[in-house]
């Protein structure tokens, strides 16, 4: 199991590959559909998000105010990244981001992309959410809550050991598009 | 209603975090099958204990607790009116309670409430019968499995899908095929053959209240069933499109009759987080027994 740590540096993300497991500890920040379509249509950020060298998550959590008043992650796991396929590969080489956690896998744009600037595409299990909520250990900030609702703001999250497995690295290899070329040419072995 | 709205309440909270005993063992043959220390294996394992920890916190399995669907099963003298007011005052009251998340959009504004409730959500299907029961069963199906549903119309040329069963046959598996790993597998299918575009989705998703190891009573659609879960569990799509031997936990098709012009195969993708219950009610709208 290999540990990182946030912001990483070009070389440990180009030191990653296929397969390779890993534990995330650090800030990660999340984005979904919204916020993606946002950026991508030039929207900024508040100065206190800096995506640089950093992740984003794809992701829309529950999240709760305990008695406290203090934010609290109670269910957190990765929502389907294709969505973002129109918008993602322009916002990692605008933001430089070296880290997207997702699930399902993206598309050959965003893989360029991932070549092109030293970025890979971690792969969390989908529909995890309590195991993956538990790596949450606090909520540092959020953004866009009431303009995009609870799921599709941005929210800052210190993880600790959020395990993922890279399946799409800085290399351009994709384990996604490897399964269906397999699976594409088995089917037809049964049809 | 005050005992009605607390027995819906409750059918959420166990739909939202513990899964069936059925989906649960399923799973865990399919970790025991897979290949041993690989990331699908790894990400099997992970769920499991993710079905654990859900259970024990009574917290969402998934947090995409999704589209909230209740079937109701009914004596013809239910108040389906004052039933309905009572679902949506539940699902906003377990909204509240984290069991459910602020899930419901508007699609024109973009704006979303965080209540849960609004035209379509929950929705609630009313059967009525002439028996004396009231059962009320829950689907909660997240979008990344709904997204990767699909509706073939036969005969479908690229596929030489033609209008008979081997064509139904190549276009569910071909659904399979599209949705890779995107729907959070290993997954379970639902599938009606016929019907319009609409009664096709319908059918589809009431196959999702069956048990997974129950049998279809029609044989041809017992054969192709099982012929369906074999065949794309020979794919090697895999838990979460890893690669891996379990690609689908189930299949379960129905038919419905069809017009002589139309031939619709239509299939829903239910991930493994496959949150369904149900609860035979007592007249004071008390929960008298669990379904599943």
């Amino acid at each position: 199991m290999i540990q990182l740590t946030t912001p990483f540096t070009e070389e440990k993300i180009r030191a990653l590959k296929v397969g390779d497991a890993v534990e995330i500890s650090g800030t990660v920040f999340t984005g979904r559909d919204v916020v993606h379509k946002y950026l991508h249509e030039g929207g900024a950020l508040p100065p206190e998000v800096n995506l640089r060298d950093g992740i984003i998550y794809h992701c829309g959590p529950v999240v709760m105010k305990d008695a406290g008043g203090q934010w609290q992650v109670t269910a957190a796991g990765p929502t389907t990244s294709i969505r973002e396929e129109p918008y993602q590969g322009q916002i990692i080489r605008d933001f430089g981001l070296r880290g997207v956690i997702g699930k399902g896998g993206m598309g050959d744009r965003t893989l360029d992309a991932c070549q092109a600037v030293g970025c890979v595409y971690f792969h969390a299990v989908g529909g995890a959410a309590q195991v993956l909520a538990e790596c949450i250990t606090s909520v540092k900030s959020v953004h866009f809550l009431k303009e995009f609702g609870s799921p599709e703001a941005i929210w800052e999250l210190t993880v600790e050991r959020f395990p993922v497995v890279v399946t799409m690295d800085s290399h351009g290899q994709s384990l996604h598009r490897e399964v269906l070329a397999s699976s594409t040419a088995e089917l037809a072995k049964n049809l | 209603m005050i005992a009605l709205q607390s027995s819906l309440v409750e059918l959420i909270r166990s739909a939202s975090s513990e899964l069936p005993d059925d989906v649960h063992r399923a799973i865990l043959a399919s970790l025991l099958n897979e290949k041993k220390d690989t990331i699908a294996e790894a990400a099997l394992k992970i769920i499991d204990r993710n079905i654990a920890l859900a259970k024990q916190k009574s917290q969402p399995i998934c947090q995409d607790t999704g589209s909230i669907i209740f079937y109701v099963t009914s004596r013809l003298t239910l108040d389906q009116v004052g039933f309905e007011e009572t679902a949506r005052t539940a699902v906003t009251e377990a909204t509240k309670k984290g069991f459910l998340r602020q899930n419901s959009v508007d699609s024109l504004t973009g704006v979303n409430d965080g209540t849960n409730v609004g035209l379509g959500s929950p929705s609630v299907h009313f059967h009525q019968h002439r028996g004396s029961t009231t059962e009320v069963r829950l689907i909660l199906k997240g979008g990344g499995c709904e997204n990767v549903g699909a509706q073939y119309s036969l005969p479908n040329e690229k596929l030489k899908a033609n209008r008979d069963l081997d064509g139904c046959r190549k276009v569910i598996l071909d659904a399979v095929l599209q949705a890779q790993g995107k729907g959070c597998g290993p997954g379970i299918l639902g599938v009606c053959i016929g019907g319009d575009r609409a009664t096709g989705y319908e059918f589809s998703k009431q196959q999702f209240l069956r048990k997974l190891d129950d049998r279809n009573s029609t044989p041809v659609l017992d054969q192709l069933e099982q012929d369906i879960v074999e065949t794309a569990n020979r794919l090697g799509i895999g838990p979460m499109g890893f690669g891996g031997k379990t690609t689908l936990l189930g299949a379960k098709i129905c038919a419905a009759n069809r017009l002589p012009a139309s031939f619709f195969v239509s299939i829903s993708y239910m991930c493994w987080a496959y949150r369904r219950q149900g609860v035979a009610l007592n007249p004071q709208g008390e929960i008298d027994s669990w379904l599943y």
